[in-house]
């Protein structure tokens, strides 16, 4: 899978309540809708600096806090296609799996806002364009999850299946 | 080479000999869904094209984040959620009967040796009663509904004993805010906690579930507590007769293992904005508070109430605080009111608000304003948490909150207690 997309760069600890306020969740189910708000708290214009294929790049432990799948399906349907952290929180990695959107965990020292990424997911290159230079991620994704994120999310994967099967 | 108790629960539901980093599929015993994600859930089982839930009987789902409806929105999610259990035969909460991890324990529904799954972070509680439990999202409470089972990476496990006489004022809470403030955020990511030592087996299962509560917030897949005579009691209470619990062989193989001796622990504060922001109650300098809460999965439960008015008692709210007490079950008021508590709290100018999740994730009651600092029970105070990312939210022991809400500043309760 090859992802290309402009950086969006974060700090550590990027709870899933700046990725999408819990007062929002409660309202629908309609994620458009709810995509409008992505980062809020954090920056209100956020969601009309998005281009699609956009990445997102953060620091350490991206994604803690709630288990709310919200979290990862807003930043989906707000057209991102890839986050890429030095490390995830549990529920959160989960989560974008099953929901389809891709992730990688990576030392993101050398990725700036705004830089141009080329990304070869399965086999963990990140390549930086602006900057000229490669980064390799060092984790590897289970054979259960690259099935899951070929299928394009848990529901088409246990569509296809009919059950889990390792 | 020996088993943990997570290898062995894992083994146990995989029907075969499992360790630490093995990707597996397990047969789940119970599931938990709440208001603000199992509406997703139900969607995504719609989509699954699901006829029939598995084992409905042991799939709870509950109106709790936001009872009763603040708006229309709201309430047709909940309507969705009991047409779901009507048609499907799981069980579903009455009417605020409280918050999603008090009525699954109290219900019985999480029991030594079981493994169990909730569409909520909080979901790693139950391992106060000697069970691996564990958040996910919706999307996997849909397909366990669907399947019955779920794929899991067993995770290694981290041995905390914690020993030691706690001192007067100090509780389990500020044990846990210690943990957190020790390990940070991210500190145990992935891992399963077993806990022991003398000051843990003196812990009431509700002082149990209060630690278990958080070890997500050290980024832990569960906390496990030890199975004992006070677990048995608390099967007991609710009509269940269970003997026996899970226990780690002898020669069980730890990624790490700490020891804590906790006869000097203080009173703990997190500071705003992580919960991992923690500090002894005397290095703090003098923080004025406008709101206060006691409640929520981490600390509304019967003995929480207890501590919170045994500071109240006879005491006046400061007039500068708004103190709002949410019990974290109507099994819980019940009780509360029996005892007089809720008299106590009343008297002291508290409000008291019906069980659930309260103020604690800001949907509905208890949005503090601009600029305010709240001192509250509950296990987060991440920006925006309670609704108004403008506010500062402080996290402390019940104790300690009820003592800041009469001094209408962050209190040592000690100065409460002879
Ligand atoms: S009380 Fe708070 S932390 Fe607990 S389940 Fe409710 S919203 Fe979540």
């Amino acid at each position: 899978m090859i992802l290309k997309g402009k950086a969006h760069k974060f700090g550590d600890d990027i709870n899933t309540d700046y990725i999408i306020s819990g007062k929002y969740k409660f309202k629908s189910l309609d994620f458009n809708e709810m995509s409008k708000h992505l980062f809020e708290d954090l920056d209100p214009e956020f969601y009309k600096k998005i281009n699609p294929d956009d990445i997102i790049v953060a620091g350490k432990n991206f994604g803690c806090g709630s288990s709310r799948e919200q979290a990862p399906l807003v930043i989906k349907y707000a057209g991102i296609s890839l986050v890429i952290a030095k490390s995830f929180a549990r529920i959160f990695y989960r989560n974008s799996i099953n929901v389809g959107l891709p992730l990688l965990e990576a030392d993101t020292d050398e990725i700036d806002n705004g830089d141009e990424l080329e990304v070869d997911l399965f086999q963990g290159k990140i390549y930086n364009k602006t900057k000229n230079i490669t980064i390799l991620s060092k984790s590897t994704f289970p054979d259960i999850m690259v099935k899951i994120l070929q299928a394009g999310g848990l529901v088409e994967y246990l569509k296809k299946e009919g059950d889990f099967k390792i | 080479m020996g088993k943990t108790i997570a290898e062995k629960i894992f083994s146990n539901h995989a029907n075969k000999d499992v360790k630490a980093g093995d990707i597996i599929i397990a047969k789940l015993d119970a599931l938990m869904g709440q208001d603000g994600t199992s509406p997703l859930a139900i969607k995504v089982f719609e989509e699954l094209g699901g006829t029939r839930v598995i084992n409905p009987e042991k799939v709870l789902l509950v109106m709790d984040h936001s009872v009763p409806p603040p708006n229309e929105g709201v309430a047709n999610l909940h309507k969705l959620m009991r047409e779901f259990a009507e048609k499907y035969g799981t069980q579903i909460t009455e009417f605020g009967e409280g918050v999603c991890h008090q009525v699954f324990m109290e219900r019985g529904l999480a029991t030594p040796g079981s493994l169990v799954i909730g569409a909520d972070s909080h979901t790693c509680t139950y391992g106060a009663l000697n069970c691996f439990s564990t958040g996910v999202g919706s999307s996997e409470l849909a397909a366990a509904m669907y399947t019955g089972k779920l794929w899991f990476k067993v995770p290694s496990t981290v041995k905390i004993n914690i020993n030691g006489k706690l001192p007067k004022g100090v509780v389990s809470k500020d044990i846990i805010l210690y943990l957190v403030g020790y390990f940070k955020a991210d500190g145990l990511t992935y891992k399963a906690i077993e806990f022991d030592g003398e000051t843990i087996r003196d812990l009431s299962i509700d002082g149990r579930a209060t630690i278990t509560n958080m070890v997500v917030e050290m980024g832990a897949k569960a906390g496990i507590m030890p199975f004992d005579e006070k677990t048995k009691e608390f099967f007991k209470n609710i009509g269940i007769v269970i003997n026996n619990g899970i226990e780690a062989d002898k020669d069980a193989e730890y990624e790490s293992i700490y020891n804590f001796d906790i006869s000097n622990l203080e009173p703990q504060v997190a500071l705003p904005h992580t919960v991992d922001n923690v500090y002894p109650i005397s290095q703090i300098e003098k923080i004025k508070i406008h709101e206060a809460f006691i409640g929520t999965c981490t600390n509304g439960r019967l003995e929480d109430l207890r501590y919170a008015a045994q500071i109240l008692k006879g005491k006046k709210v400061n007039k500068n605080v708004k103190l709002i007490i949410t019990p974290a079950s109507k099994r819980i008021y019940m009780q509360a009111l029996k005892e007089g508590l809720i008299e106590t709290f009343l008297n002291a100018g508290a409000v008291v608000t019906n069980p659930g999740c309260g103020p604690c994730v800001g949907t509905h009651q208890g949005v503090p304003a601009d600029g305010e600092n709240v001192i509250s029970t509950a296990n987060r105070n991440f920006k925006g948490r309670m609704g108004n990312n403008k506010a500062l939210i402080h996290l402390a022991s019940p104790l300690t909150v009820a003592a800041s809400a009469i001094k209408g500043e962050i209190t040592d309760p000690r100065e409460f207690l002879d």
